[in-house]
């Protein structure tokens, strides 16, 4: 019997991938399963690898490339690095996934290229969407990408890990999103810089694979290097048919050592908003009811999959899109979107009133396909809201679920989604 | 080495969205033309001030939080930006900054103000605030970080090594 404190799952994870028993402070260098880059970030990746001399990629099958941010190209600049990003994927063997593939974050997990137990990193800062699914996975720019790229590794200091437990079940109009933005108000921007969180109770396992990847997206918010889960009998169905790589879950042993433990209780939390212009300026919902808003947009790899527009469409069914109010819908994936459409869901949106736009990054991160208007309200399902997030600096953002925003968008001001269901207050 | 610059004094949770703005980042990879609008959001002017005589950005806690865009640290390599100074960093844009060549500093920026005329040496650990009169004392970077901002950035580093020699 060992009396070596046990570990957590970031500790085993990057042990495993390391080849040594590294515990938190430990600085390593570990194999990685998989590289990602998107368009934003790619081509410097690109640029670098280059200028390192690096001769190939250590494996063109754990490499891909993600056109999603400005998908399709809206600028002639633009359509000039993805050709850079298209020739380079022709050159190395990199997959390359074109306009209308989706984000990034749905199409790294759904195409089965990240399994349970796996390190990986990814040129973008919310590649920590996988913690859902039991991967070690985190946000790099793009010459660490490169330099993943090229040699299959990279350095990692082993995070300090605070434990998240969520315990009960959310109210009914309340949802996972609900629950990080509320996270994200006690912890702080900087509440979790440096260390990973690791998320566990019955709140959590209770929900879906999908509103679990909602969580572990915001992770970041709060300066994680990662937002861990463990893999259950949930995640390993998700898995049927997504691939050919074999799940290897990781659980955290009974006695690791956490820097800090955060207990939730799901049944007091209500629908959240995050206002402008930071995501931990977190509230509940009563303190902005109201407030008239102009745009909506539900997408991104915070709240763009199938359960998302699920929600959305439950509540706009046989109801209009206020007057005046513009709501712009961006499935995840290709994939989402057509499931989306084979269950009805995008054709009652559209005849709510939304505008469908191709699967991808732009309206959240400010590239294309609706930049708001100075002064106006946008309620969005995006995970920032920072100043000049979705390309203006003079709009008001506020994040909120895909109900709540659901709701906003019939009323033409910030609503409070409860009413459309069971136990609802009015 | 010592880094003998003027102090640009900013807040807390400059995010890299501030630094420089996702619309500008997704159009080229032309640095010294996104680097004019370096930081523009919290100051205009910003790019024409430092750009001349060169400077240190000072700033308060979580520096660089958001996005993983290495645009940001090289904005301000290629606004004329020697290094940043923070009471603490959001750990992409740390390790973005070390891999780019960027020097960042953790210490205490309380008693630095905009104008300071500042000399940091990574070696010592210290910022000396020489409008002040005060030192700064600051720990100095683990080993791999301090061996790659040596090399010049990791590009370098492999470059020399012809791949990790950490």
């Amino acid at each position: 019997m060992s009396e070596i404190a046990g570990k957590t799952i970031a500790e085993k994870i990057l042990s495993a991938h390391a080849g040594m028993d590294a515990r938190a402070g430990d600085i390593v260098v570990a194999d990685v399963d998989f590289v990602m880059g998107q368009d934003g970030t790619s081509p410097l990746a690109i640029r670098a690898f280059e200028r390192m001399g690096a001769e190939g990629l250590f494996d063109p099958k754990k490499v891909a490339l993600v056109i999603d941010h400005s998908s399709p190209s809206p600028l002639e600049g633009v359509s000039a690095l993805h050709t850079i990003m298209r020739e380079f994927g022709k050159r190395t063997g990199a997959k390359v996934y074109d306009i209308g593939c989706g984000v990034c974050h749905q199409l790294i997990p759904e195409q089965g290229h990240v399994v349970p137990g796996d390190l990986m990193v990814g040129c973008d800062s919310h590649t920590c969407t996988y913690g859902a699914l039991n991967v070690f996975s985190t946000g790099v720019g793009s010459t660490d990408g490169a330099a993943a790229m090229a040699a299959g590794k990279l350095w990692f200091k082993v995070p300090e890990t605070i434990r998240v437990v969520a315990e009960g079940e959310l109210p009914p109009g309340s949802f996972s999103k609900d629950l990080v933005l509320h996270l994200a108000g006690r912890l702080g921007a900087d509440g979790a810089t440096y260390k990973s969180l690791e998320f566990s109770g019955s709140t959590i396992d209770d929900l879906s694979v999908e509103a679990r990847m909602t969580i572990s997206n915001m992770a970041i918010e709060m300066g994680a290097k990662a937002g861990l889960m463990r893999a259950d009998a949930k995640t390993l169905a998700w898995y049927e048919g997504r691939g050919e790589r074999t799940p290897a879950p990781v659980d955290p042993d009974l006695d690791a050592v956490y820097c800090d433990e955060v207990p939730l209780d799901a049944r007091t939390i209500g629908p959240h908003v995050a206002k402008p212009h930071s995501v931990d300026n977190a509230a509940p919902i009563e303190e902005v009811l109201g407030t008239p808003i102009a745009q909506g947009f539900l997408g991104t790899c915070t709240n763009g999959r199938f359960e998302d527009l699920a929600i959305a469409a439950g509540i706009l069914a046989g109801r209009k899109v206020a007057d005046g109010v513009r709501f712009i819908v961006a499935p995840a994936s290709r994939r989402i979107y057509l499931d989306a459409m084979e269950a009805g869901l995008i054709q009652t949106l559209v005849e709510a009133g939304a505008a469908v736009v191709t699967p991808g990054c732009g309206p959240c991160v400010g590239t294309h396909n609706g930049v708001p208007s100075d002064g106006e309200n946008v309620i969005s399902t995006a995970n920032r809201n920072f100043k000049g997030r979705m390309g203006n600096s003079n709009p008001f953002i506020y994040l909120a679920s895909p109900a709540t925003v659901a709701a906003s968008v019939i009323e033409g001001a910030i609503a409070d989604p409860r009413q459309y269901f069971e136990g609802g207050e009015r | 080495m010592t880094i003998a610059e003027r102090a640009f004094k900013f807040g807390d949770d400059i995010n890299t969205d501030y630094i420089i703005s996702g619309k500008y980042k997704f159009k080229s990879t032309d640095m010294d033309d996104m680097a004019t609008h370096a930081m523009e959001e919290l100051d205009p002017d910003y790019f024409a001030k430092v750009k001349p005589q060169g400077g240190i950005l000072v700033a308060g806690r979580n520096f660089g939080m958001g996005s993983s865009r290495e645009q940001a640290p090289l904005v301000l390599i290629h606004s004329n930006t020697k290094a940043v100074l923070a009471k603490s960093f959001a750990r992409i844009f740390f390790r973005n900054a070390i891999n780019t060549g960027l020097p960042v500093v953790e210490c205490d920026t309380d008693l630095i103000d905009d104008g300071d005329e500042l000399a940091l040496d990574l070696e010592a650990g210290v910022v000396h605030d020489h409008t002040k009169g005060i030192d700064v004392p600051f720990a100095p970077l683990p080993p791999v970080m301090a061996t790659l901002l040596a090399d010049g950035g990791l590009v370098e580093h492999f470059r020399k090594h012809g791949g990790f020699a950490l």
